[in-house]
């Protein structure tokens, strides 16, 4: 550890010295300049691309993101794709935009753990000591993971697709559908970041949301339809804002889409974020 | 320019508990600007906490906080485009190269891309960093984080500058030229605040240094003053025969009298290895100044190795009994040792150092919470001056 820093040290006795301190005066001169501050959603951009520069440099995160959707895919079309929808074909109809949705549920877990991560370090202290607006950071976050959200989903589509999907919708149906599932996670991750903020270290969120999270999704219709279930359940996933998106996505894909469904997934999300966004907020605006 | 108050900062009655503990417990501050505020204490004497609180991350308990003459509660955002904070924990990303740190926060000070590229190369340059530029943060060495994050503060030239334990865990050649950064912003007037555990680094660098102990500033004012306060000099001399020092034992308490206690010297250099280097030496040393010359770079063997219990040296306090006669009792106890035939190699008459003003103060020496942190940093150097 030591050893690199030191060993730069003989550069830095090189430097040391009177040039040196002329470029930090001249640097410091340049500094007297105060632009214009940017407003409230140019600094939500800012931040966003902040979080950008971090995906480009580590493609991979988003890879990994996928694999665990195109396995679920893989298992239950071919698995018991015959036995529930009596055949594999027709299942992979029925299964993949709600394994769209399941791959923005999972990897919107990852916002509150980026969260975490980043108000327990110092560099939450310099922003907040900045003349910024303070849920930039937090909305630049959510911006940057949409980008993600929509990456992962285009990559599940286009799995779908390999395998036989075909969405009578059209181009269109699935545009319009992945929009629905990009505003879905951006509500959802309101959730994770107000998690992210009460929790002391990272692993908490991984091992509370995966609690949470495996509910959300079973207690929905992304595996099966609800008519064969007793109506109590089909009421409890009937509230699920998972099965009201899942409704809303599949209808779209498959050409056929409804108002209400459509209208009842954006009053899901709404809630969501009516409930966790002043949370979030508030959670990070609080003393820390 | 200065609003309501002609001070930089500018607190009264400042109060911060968690739960039980008070972190900052009746602080009173004014700091002229375009100084270098020192914060000397040791482990959880509250240095930080006060640090967060003038930089609105902290809401005070109790007791009011201006800087800039902007209240640090009702005029938050006043004082943070006014403010830059470096904190004691890495302030920058970790995951990003030091060229988009630099970047980003341009950014959001209101600098349009093309200017905010060439800022960050402008500053990574200004700070020795352009090989860094593409470097993620996280394989940095120390002293080129702290660089960097001393630079992420400067992106827009702040009217204060918080610097919490700038120098804590570098090497030697890191802290000096962290020290000439620091002396370079005071000179463009902007006022530094400045925490340290090292009693030397705030005699180089703070023009005022407030000593903190558990919450409370147990004594503020100038480096001279401080020690002024104590009022004991230290004569110390180091014998050309180690078997002479029977008889020099003898005259020195002689002549120094009752006032004048003898610490044989071993816990004393020892303690507070940084004293004289490396900067100037003092102007007190009248023999062996290249030595003294030296120390910067050299200290961890000088004075963690042989000279501990080093027959050889002797300390003395020399009160100055109110009549600043100090000086002359010092002068005749060295014309006697002469006198009596006892050769010095070496002999310096000193003000007190720092960490003495500290145990005068406190009753405890400033390293006893704080030992690891300076331990490790001593021995640093060594090992990395061995490897490369
Ligand atoms: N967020 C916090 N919650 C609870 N206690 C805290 C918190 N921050 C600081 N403290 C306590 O307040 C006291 C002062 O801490 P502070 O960090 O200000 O000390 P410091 O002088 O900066 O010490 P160090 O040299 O270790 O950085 C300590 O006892 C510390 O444990
Ligand atoms: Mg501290």
């Amino acid at each position: 550890m030591s050893g690199p820093g030191t060993g730069g040290g003989g550069s830095v006795l090189a430097l040391d010295g009177d040039g040196l301190d002329a470029a930090v005066r001249s640097a410091l001169r340049t500094g007297e300049e105060r632009p214009p501050r940017p407003g409230a959603f140019a600094m939500c951009l800012i931040f966003c691309q902040r979080a950008l520069f971090k995906i480009r440099r580590d493609p991979q995160q988003v890879f990994d993101a996928v694999l665990f959707p195109v396995m679920v895919t893989l298992v239950f079309t071919f698995l018991f794709g015959g036995a529930i929808a009596g055949s594999t074909d027709l299942y992979l109809q029925f299964l993949l935009p709600g394994v769209v949705v399941l791959t923005v549920v999972m990897i919107s877990m990852n916002t509150g753990v980026a969260l975490n991560v980043a108000v327990s370090s110092g560099i939450d202290d310099r922003f907040r000591s900045m003349p910024i607006w303070r849920p930039a950071m937090l909305v630049g976050e959510l911006l940057s993971d949409v980008v993600r959200y929509l990456m992962a989903s285009v990559v599940a589509v286009l799995l779908g697709l390999l395998l036989g999907f075909r969405p009578h919708g059209g181009l269109l149906g699935v545009v319009a559908a992945l929009a629905m599932v990009q505003v879905f996670a951006f509500s959802l991750a309101w959730v994770w970041t107000a998690l992210g903020l009460v929790v002391d270290k990272p692993q908490t969120i991984m091992t509370l949301s995966g609690i949470g999270v495996f509910p959300l999704l079973f207690a929905s219709n992304i595996f099966v339809s609800t008519h064969s279930m007793p109506g109590w359940l089909q009421a409890v996933i009937n509230v699920n804002p998972v099965t009201r998106t899942v409704t809303a996505v599949r209808g779209l894909m498959a050409g056929d889409p409804t108002a209400w469904h459509i209208t009842t997934a954006f009053v899901a999300d709404a809630v969501l974020i009516a409930i966790f966004g002043p949370l979030t907020v508030y959670l990070y605006n609080r003393e820390r | 320019m200065a609003p309501a108050s002609d001070l930089a900062i500018e607190t009264s009655g400042l109060v911060k508990t968690f739960g039980e503990t008070r972190a900052v417990d009746g602080v009173d501050l004014a700091v002229r600007p375009g100084t270098v505020q020192g914060f000397l204490g040791p482990n959880g004497a509250g240095k930080t906490t006060t640090i967060r609180v003038l930089a609105t991350l902290l809401h005070p308990d109790s007791g009011t906080a201006r800087v800039c003459g902007h209240d640090v509660v009702r005029e938050a955002a006043a004082v943070r485009s006014k403010v830059s904070l470096t904190g004691q924990f890495a302030s920058v990303d970790e995951d990003l190269s030091g060229s988009d740190n630099l970047f980003v926060l341009a950014r959001l000070l209101g600098y349009k891309p093309p200017q905010a590229r060439a800022r960050a190369t402008e500053l990574l340059s200004a700070f020795g960093l352009e090989e860094q530029a593409d470097v993620l943060v996280k394989n940095f060495s120390g002293g080129l984080r702290r660089r960097l994050d001393v630079a992420a503060s400067l992106v827009v030239r702040p009217d204060v500058l918080f610097l919490d334990e700038p120098t804590t865990g570098l090497d030697p050649v890191s802290r000096s030229r962290v020290w000439a950064v620091v002396r370079a912003i005071v000179d463009t007037g902007t006022t530094v605040v400045l925490t340290t555990q090292y009693l030397e680094e705030a005699d180089q660098l703070a023009d005022r240094i407030a000593v903190i102990d558990r919450g409370r500033i147990i004594a503020d004012g100038t480096s001279d003053e401080l020690k002024a306060s104590v009022g004991s000099n230290a004569l110390r001399v180091r014998l050309r025969d180690p078997a002479q020092r029977g008889i020099a034992v003898r005259v020195l308490e002689r002549e120094l009298g009752p006032d004048g206690e003898i610490t044989a010297d071993t816990s004393r250099r020892g303690h507070s290895p940084g004293v004289q280097p490396p900067g100037p030496p003092g102007g007190r040393t009248a023999a062996g100044p290249s030595d003294a010359g030296h120390d910067g770079t050299n200290n961890g063997g000088r004075e963690g190795g042989p000279h501990n219990g080093d027959p050889a040296a002797l300390s003395m306090r020399v009160t100055d009994g109110g009549d600043g006669k100090g000086v002359e009792r010092a002068t005749r106890a060295l014309a006697e040792l002469t006198r009596e035939g006892v050769a010095l190699a070496d002999f310096t008459f000193e003000r007190p150092s720092l960490d003495e003003v500290f145990l005068a103060l406190t009753g405890h020496h400033a390293e006893t919470r704080g030992k690891a942190g300076r331990k490790g940093r001593a021995a640093d150097p060594q090992g990395g001056r061995d490897g490369s």
